[in-house]
């Protein structure tokens, strides 16, 4: 039960943070498909410095390991949002296509680099795998059974930030309201390319969390030619599912989280055990939701106006 | 002596490729005093605005705001000065509160943090200061159109602009708004704000305007005092000849039914009710029947029940003796249904077709265009384009091989009443046909209507201008939250009765 309730809030914090990314990207007026490719950078660049930063558990201090790599997380979600940004707010290109694109360089770019890393220490290991045991544990606090990992914390925080940004500040103001209406935005004196800049670029920031804390959830190695097996995608339908809205994509994280966890756990009960059903079932289970979920509510969710349109000034 | 100009420019001059839109134009807006801006479309009333606010440098010319060269070169600058504008077309966020939507740009606040108690009380201050009554939480998309326009006014006097520009803004609104807006433009003169005022509705220039300038074709006409002249003046000065006001046209001599709708009820997208609830009419040949009611009242879901483009819940379509309830939008087409559509961006033309291709957009594959192997017979379709471009005056850059899109709206407008009138329809469907065209282009498409029904032809017209309800049709049917609640005759009503009609106050 613990150990149900753990994957849960730590896959939920996964989707949660992702989700928030693909929000406020939105919000801004881009839809963020990247996210997948997003959260696949991050991770590199979160487990890139687990292998290198040296860390003995117990000695060194667990915190400046932690914010390294979330540093490095951020940083590395954030440089490649950039690409998204530039081509869909810059060079008006289409942003469904652009997301689709960095989905797939995402996944190969980091098996590529994590490849020739290890072929270039050792000229007989092909994989794409970095192992990061040890300096995992520096994210981890047992509370009794429970194992806590820091970065459903930092989700927390992060829905409480979104949520303050977007409808109580200056800045998220503006920011919906060049998704909704950017003529409208840009007729006040608002730079509707600066704020759709930041959206997409506080995007990468949360995807690239998402990302480094998807790899470190559960497992203590990771191998990139995986990718993030569609986890960018199902942030986006709960992003949908949660209508925009940072609390209810909280809400809705916890429900996908639910049904991802099931799978890794569903070993532990007994009945469900019983029902002898194929792992591969409970694997399918957080997708599948998500089809059925989506098909009876996405069409009730509003969606921000202007997502997807390119800014134009000439444009009335 | 003091400066008594609140705003001037002078002597603009800005050239485009091939095209001189301002050829030395001078327009001095007198503090306090309500100007009037007058032309046909295309007359550069836009390009002069762009160049007000900064979105375009003029070649030559001056802009002085209490005679002081000033520059501009932005919609922030212009802000700065103080000028302030409400669009054509609102620049609100649908789904913000009013109150977000006015503060948006220049948010109070603390660290960033909105601090809206305070905009609210001013908010509130300003809306009793000159009795533009909204309520500051409502959310924009649940209001009426007159709410959202005070909205806009609001906009501007929270930002203090001294210098207030209305562009075209009766359009959208019903005759009671009219009158309510007039009365809020000369209180917010007497406060002492400048107002320009786009318009090429005379009635309402005569009614408002302490002075008046007139474009025309680009060139500065003249600018006059509106109480030492008469509409008709200003007309000519705007279009360059005489124009009729009252469409000339013979009594109705209505004979067979050709459209006969029963019961008919169409869902709405819009909310969970029915848009148009259990109506039933008949148009005859040899009338113009007109469906008038403000905008969002059903009449464009009426429409799209007899074109075919939303199926019916209930209720009867009879064309021309024949059930087409269930027929295909085409063959209601080929049948002799011609429709000019409300939006015709979305449902008139193509618009990264060349103009040629969209003229035959609905007789493309008639022999006469396509051959039997199936493949266009393009010189056809160029001499068909070429004929009705002369006909209805349809003026474009390249002529039929213009991309729609290109085209202006007045021009895209005539191409789709060439295309849908040149079909001879048993039935035309107009729905707002005149929509944003200047006197001139309106006078010419009301004729094609009369011409039309004379032809003994039906004609069915959906129009949110009293004027052109008044002028042009033989029997009125007042639309009301999707019901039918009154059939008047234009000689016998008066426009007031008609609004009361309209806004739901009466039925019968």
């Amino acid at each position: 039960m613990v150990l149900l309730l753990q994957y849960t809030l730590i896959f939920s914090s996964v989707l949660l943070l992702v989700a928030l990314g693909g929000c406020v990207s939105e919000h801004s007026g881009v839809i963020n498909l990247a996210l997948e490719g997003i959260m696949v950078i991050g991770a590199l660049g979160g487990a890139l410095v687990m292998k290198f930063l040296p860390y003995t558990h117990g000695q060194s201090s667990a915190f400046v390991m932690f914010i390294c790599v979330l540093c490095a997380a951020i940083l590395a979600g954030v440089l490649y949002s950039v690409l998204l940004a530039f081509a869909c707010i810059n060079l008006k290109a289409d942003q469904t296509i652009v997301g689709t694109a960095l989905n797939m360089l995402g996944t190969a770019l980091a098996t590529v680099v994590v490849k020739s890393m290890n072929t270039a220490m050792n000229p007989d290991d092909h994989s794409s795998e970095i192992k990061y045991i040890d300096a995992k544990k520096a994210f981890l606090t047992n509370i009794g059974k429970f194992e806590l990992n820091w970065f459903m914390i930092v989700a927390v925080i992060m829905l409480v930030i979104v949520f303050i940004l977007l409808y109580k500040t200056k800045f998220g103001l503006r920011l919906r309201a060049c998704g909704e209406h950017p003529q409208a935005a840009a007729s006040v004196g608002i730079s509707v390319f600066k704020m759709r800049w930041a959206g997409v670029l506080l995007s990468g920031l949360l995807g690239g969390l998402g990302g480094i804390t998807y790899i470190t959830a559960g497992v203590s190695t990771w191998k990139f030619e995986n990718g993030v097996a569609g986890f960018g995608f199902l942030s986006l339908a709960v992003m949908i599912f949660g209508a925009w809205d940072p609390f209810r994509i909280a809400g809705a994280a916890l429900l996908f989280g639910l049904f991802r966890a099931l799978g890794n756990v569903y070993n532990g009960f007994a009945f469900l055990k019983a029902l002898n059903i194929p792992s591969a079932v409970y694997n399918m289970l957080p997708y599948i939701v998500s089809l059925i979920v989506l098909a009876f509510t996405s069409k009730k969710s509003r969606a921000p106006k202007a997502e997807g349109i390119p800014y134009d000034k000439g444009m009335r | 002596m003091e400066n008594q100009y609140a705003i001037e420019m002078l002597n603009i001059t800005k050239r485009f490729p091939g095209i001189i839109a301002n050829d030395n134009i001078t327009l001095q807006l007198k503090k306090g005093e309500i100007h009037a801006l007058l032309g046909e479309n295309g007359a550069g009333k836009s390009t002069l605005m762009s160049v007000l606010f900064g979105l375009y440098q003029p070649e030559e010319g001056i802009i002085k705001k209490d005679g002081q060269v000033v520059k501009i070169n932005d919609p922030n600058d212009a802000n700065r000065l103080g000028i302030g504008m409400v669009h054509q077309h609102f620049k609100l966020v649908e789904c913000f509160s009013v109150l977000d939507n006015i503060i948006l740009g220049v948010e109070p606040n603390t660290a960033g943090f909105l601090q809206k108690a305070e905009a609210r009380q001013k908010v509130l201050d300003l809306s009793e200061k000159y009795g533009l009554q909204v309520d500051p939480d409502a959310i924009i998309e649940d209001i009426t159109v007159g709410m959202q326009q005070r909205t806009e006014i609001l906009k501007m006097l929270y930002r203090e602009n001294e210098i207030l520009i209305f562009d075209e803004p009766t359009a959208v609104l019903t005759p009671q708004e009219i009158e309510e807006l007039m009365q809020i433009m000369k209180g917010l003169a007497a406060e002492g704000k400048s107002i320009l005022f786009i318009s090429h509705k005379l009635n309402e220039i005569m009614e408002v305007a302490d002075r008046c300038s007139v474009l025309r074709k680009g060139k500065y006409i003249g600018t006059v005092n509106i109480a030492e002249t008469t509409k008709e003046e200003l007309s000519r000065m705007m279009v360059g000849r005489d124009v009729e006001f009252v469409v000339a046209k013979e009594p109705a001599k209505p004979t067979d039914v050709v459209l006969n709708v029963e019961g008919m009820t169409v869902a709405s997208k819009m909310h969970a009710n029915n848009a148009v609830k259990n109506v039933s009419l008949q148009v005859r040949k040899g009338e113009i029947v007109c469906i008038a009611g403000i905008d969002g009242n059903g009449q464009t879901e009426f429409v799209y029940g007899i074109s075919g483009l939303e199926p019916l819940k209930s209720g009867k379509i009879e064309f021309l003796g024949q059930d087409i309830t269930k027929m295909p939008i085409r063959k209601r087409s080929v049948m002799g249904m011609s429709h000019i559509p409300e939006d015709r961006h979305k449902h008139g033309l193509v618009l990264d077709y060349s103009l040629e291709n969209n003229l035959v957009l609905q007789r493309y594959f008639e022999p006469e265009f396509t051959n039997k192997a199936g493949f266009l017979k393009k010189a056809n379709i160029r001499k068909y384009a070429e004929r009705l471009i002369k006909e209805y005056d349809v003026r474009s850059g390249q002529g039929p091989i213009t991309p729609a899109r290109a085209m202006s709206g007045g021009n895209q407008q005539k191409a789709i009443i060439a295309r849908e009138i040149d079909k001879d329809p048993k039935l035309l469907i107009a729905v707002q046909p005149t929509r944003g065209l200047d006197v001139g282009a309106i006078e010419f498409i009301h004729r094609q209507i009369v011409a039309h029904r004379d032809a003994g032809n039906a004609v069915l017209l959906v129009s949110l201008e009293l004027e052109e309800v008044m002028s042009l049709s033989d029997r009125i049917l007042v639309m009301y939250e999707g019901e039918i609640v009154g059939e008047l005759d234009p000689k016998k009503t008066t426009v007031e009765e008609l609004g009361l009609y309209m806004a739901g106050a009466k039925r019968q």
